[in-house]
């Protein structure tokens, strides 16, 4: 235990805490203006300052991500479900994903906008969505194949159905894969709601106030605003964590 | 489930098999033929290729064969698929590792409707059966490998079948376990009551656990010569060091490499 | 490549191509079918507006990608506008790269060299990777024009390619380290035997271990540096790029909404383009990269 905590976690604390000071020091002793870096102390007065703008701007982005994040990955699910048992299908689909995944898919933003019209969430969620599908579909799909011919063998002798035969033993062998989908996805669902503000649209999240922020020279409420957004991101991660850990406790 | 007296558990006729590969056809099983009366323990032994897992696969109708016919109680092999009139058990124990050893017991249970209750109860006999009450909540990753192939073998008695289909169940376990596994067996049928057919690469075994042993010879796949084991109902430990487990084991050694001289005429299966 | 894998690929391209033309038709049959005002639950809009607005013909947009981008006379076609964009923006996130992979590829050095560095440094990069550091866009933007040394001046476009830069060094690390590691003990252990030492170790050994997950790593940093680049063009407005044609087009909105659609069509063949020369460069590699992991 005591090892663990030695080599495991005391170095990049370690590290963290001395990248702190270096900062503080450097910004004060080197005279470092603002716009290039703010001092953490700066950047924590203004975390402090802007508080309630700070929570109602990560709530509207938080749920977002979250909406897009729920959304995205059952639909990935269900396709991948699908995609695993029809052939035909996963030819179809699966050059479409790969394409999807090397492709800046925040800049669909403007022209969704336009679509669903500018007072409405639905842009950023959609941007969210697609955004979130490939990773949880891929892996979702890798984990589907994975099943054993011995396990394929049992249930044909049970004489089960192709439904008895997902649930029991085809979706329950994937979960793992599936998580490691969603741990993915989770970062990614806040990375690309708060990016997605900059395309414009309804401007109440952490994206919007970050521009806004930087555009009015100041600089460390625009970083008090990136803190929250990654503890957001932060809390997203921990909580799929949380999930898969609860998950596999049934097991 | 009663068959009616005069019904073999398993009827194999004229039952060819082949297999396309890259190289061509394979012939795994060539003309087979074999029946199996109810509450009779027959073993399939032969070097590897020799078609007797495929066999199996055959008449469990997890494979359905190119030639020939295969019933099981009177009903074709998919009809007793369907209406699950056997247990099956794999070389691999095939536990589903997510679920508890009550849960993987359970599960052909469940698959077929079975009540809880009902279901509860069924499941602490078995586990009672295979010895391993003090682990019914513990996960497959947890047990031995044993211990994995007993819970494998109560899923395979579940349902109270006829008849057991055995593909080498004790294949990746040590000696030593292995002979206590199979008195443990020869125990559970005698109390089941049910036909076996039991597919294994080692000729100790399939003597101790066995009425009659099927020799079987590779490419193509044939019954060369089937074996009568007369050991009686009465399976100890001590039978493993009597003289007729021995001479047993010699006929099915010499049955095997062919060895001429071996008496020929002794229970050939007739077609 | 033999004919079974030609035919497989064929196969692919063609199936790949279906998927995009069946996206096509739901798009135009559903502007058809659908609801003029979209579909609307609870006051949120579900399904998008089918105006001509909200969604241009197909053919529209086509139509408006071979027409001349505004009204004087001298304009370029849109599609000449978008391409020259694309191509500058291709080269920003190019440069963010080539930055990123050196980066990365020195860090996974320095973490295969020092154990320490790899336990202090590694979760952090794990850690990074969750929380939307990108968001820092707009401020690192704000070097642009500021910054001076001596003859040098920060440039907006270098901005830019910083954040491309940072988005495509963390798979670079993480593969390189990772192939670099791959090598079995007993490998290790006859370089050992040969007396060879740390860097004939990597040179003969690590080096070529690590291109099977060098390549994936780079796929997935190129993607990462476009998406870089796109964003950072759009919070600067750096001139000349994608990012910004992609803002400045949106924004004739109602007026000429199909035009939108071209500068997004020509984001999305960039990423294709940035795969494709990743693929590229990993051909002349193929002696390397018998068994390819997965990223």
């Amino acid at each position: 235990m005591n090892t663990v905590l030695v080599r495991r976690v005391l170095p990049p604390v370690l590290l963290g805490v001395l990248a702190l000071i270096a900062w503080e020091l450097l910004v004060q002793l080197a005279k470092i203006q603002p716009y290039l870096l703010p001092a953490p102390t700066a950047i924590a007065k203004q975390f402090s300052a802007v508080l309630p703008a700070l929570w109602s701007a990560t709530l509207a982005t938080g749920t977002n991500a979250f909406i897009g994040l729920v959304a995205g990955s059952i639909l990935a699910i269900i396709v991948a479900l699908v995609a695993s048992r029809l052939r035909f299908i996963d030819e179809l689909i699966a050059p479409v994903v790969a394409a999807i995944a090397v492709v800046p898919i925040v800049a669909l933003a403007p022209v969704l906008t336009t679509m669903f019209g500018a007072t409405s969430e639905t842009p950023r969620r959609v941007i969210v969505m697609i955004v979130v599908f490939v990773p949880v579909f891929v892996n979702t799909l890798r984990g589907l194949r994975q099943a054993l011919p011995v396990h394929r063998d049992l249930m044909r002798a049970y004489a089960a159905s192709n439904w008895q035969l997902t649930r029991t033993v085809t979706v329950p062998g994937a979960l793992p894969y599936i998580f490691t989908g969603l741990n993915i996805a989770s970062s990614l669902a806040v990375i690309s709601a708060v990016v997605a503000e900059y395309f414009g649209g309804l401007q109440n999240g952490l994206g919007s106030r970050i521009t806004s922020a930087a555009a009015n020279s100041a600089y460390p409420r625009a970083w008090a605003y990136v803190f929250g957004a990654i503890v957001l991101g932060l809390v997203f991660y921990a909580a799929t964590l949380v999930l898969e850990r609860l998950a596999s406790r049934r097991r | 489930m009663s068959p009616a007296s005069g019904v073999k558990a398993v009827e194999v006729t004229g039952v060819t098999k082949t297999f396309p590969t890259k190289a061509g056809l394979v012939t795994a099983l060539d003309d087979v033929a074999l029946s199996v009366a109810p509450g009779e323990f027959v073993s399939l032994i032969g070097p590897s290729g020799c078609g007797k897992s495929t066999l199996l696969r055959l008449i469990a109708d997890l494979d359905t064969p190119t030639a020939g016919s295969i019933t099981v109680f009177g009903k074709s092999a998919r009809q007793a698929r369907l209406d699950q009139d056997y247990g099956i058990a794999f070389q691999t124990a095939g536990l589903l590792p997510w679920r508890s050893v009550t849960a993987n017991i359970e599960l052909p249970l469940q698959l077929h409707g079975a009540e809880r209750a009902q279901r509860r109860d069924r499941v602490a006999e078995l586990i009672e059966l295979v010895g391993l009450s003090e682990f019914a909540g513990s996960y497959p990753e947890q047990l031995s490998g044993g211990m994995q192939q007993r819970v494998a073998i109560a899923r395979a008695l579940a349902e109270r079948p006829e008849l057991l289909l055995m593909d080498e169940p004790f294949g990746a376990l040590d000696e030593m376990t292995r002979e206590r596994m199979q008195s443990e067996l020869v125990r559970i049928c005698g109390e089941t009551g049910a036909a076996v057919i039991f597919v294994t690469h080692s000729i100790p075994e399939a003597v101790f656990l066995s009425d009659r042993v099927v020799v079987m010879s590779p490419r193509p796949g044939r019954i060369r010569e089937v074996v009568e084991v007369r050991l009686g109902d009465a399976r100890g430990e001590a039978l493993r060091e009597e003289a007729a487990f021995f001479t047993s084991v010699t006929d099915v050694r010499e049955a095997l490499h062919g060895t001429p001289g071996a008496p020929a005429a002794r229970g050939v299966e007739s077609r | 490549m033999n004919s079974t894998s030609v035919a497989r690929t064929a196969r692919a391209i063609a199936l790949g191509a279906l998927g995009i033309v069946l996206l096509g038709v739901i798009w135009e049959v559903y502007k058809l079918l659908g609801p003029a005002a979209g579909f609307e639950l609870f006051g949120v809009q579900l399904l998008p507006r089918t105006s001509d607005v909200a969604m241009p013909h197909l053919w529209d947009m086509l139509a408006r990608a071979l027409a001349p981008a505004n009204t004087s006379a001298a304009s370029q076609p849109v599609w000449l506008a978008v391409a020259l964009a694309c191509l500058s923006s291709l080269g920003t996130a190019a440069m963010g790269l080539l930055v990123g992979a050196v980066v990365g590829f020195g860090l996974a050095l320095v973490m295969l060299r020092l154990r320490v560095a790899e336990s202090a440094i590694l979760p952090w990069l794990v850690l990074s990777q969750t929380v939307p550091l990108i968001a820092l866009a707009p401020v690192i933007v704000s070097w642009g024009g500021r910054v001076q040394i001596g003859e040098f001046e920060w440039q907006r476009w270098m901005s830019v390619a910083v954040i491309a830069s940072y988005l495509a060094f963390f798979p670079v690390a993480v593969g390189a380290l990772r192939g670099l590691q791959s090598p079995l003990v007993a490998q290790q252990e006859l370089m050992h035997s040969f007396a060879a030492g740390w860097w004939k170790t990597l040179l003969h050994l690590r080096l070529p271990a690590s291109v099977p997950y060098l390549i994936p790593a780079l796929r997935l940093g190129a993607a990462s540096a476009i998406i870089g680049t796109v964003v950072a063009e759009v919070s600067t407005g750096a001139k000349g790029g994608i990012g910004r044609l992609i803002i400045e087009y949106a924004q004739s909105g109602s007026s000429d909404p199909a035009k939108a659609w071209s500068p997004i069509a020509g984001a999305v063949l960039m990423g294709l383009a940035a795969a494709g020369i990743v693929a590229l460069v990993a051909l002349t590699l193929g002696r390397f990269r018998r068994n390819e992991v997965t990223a």
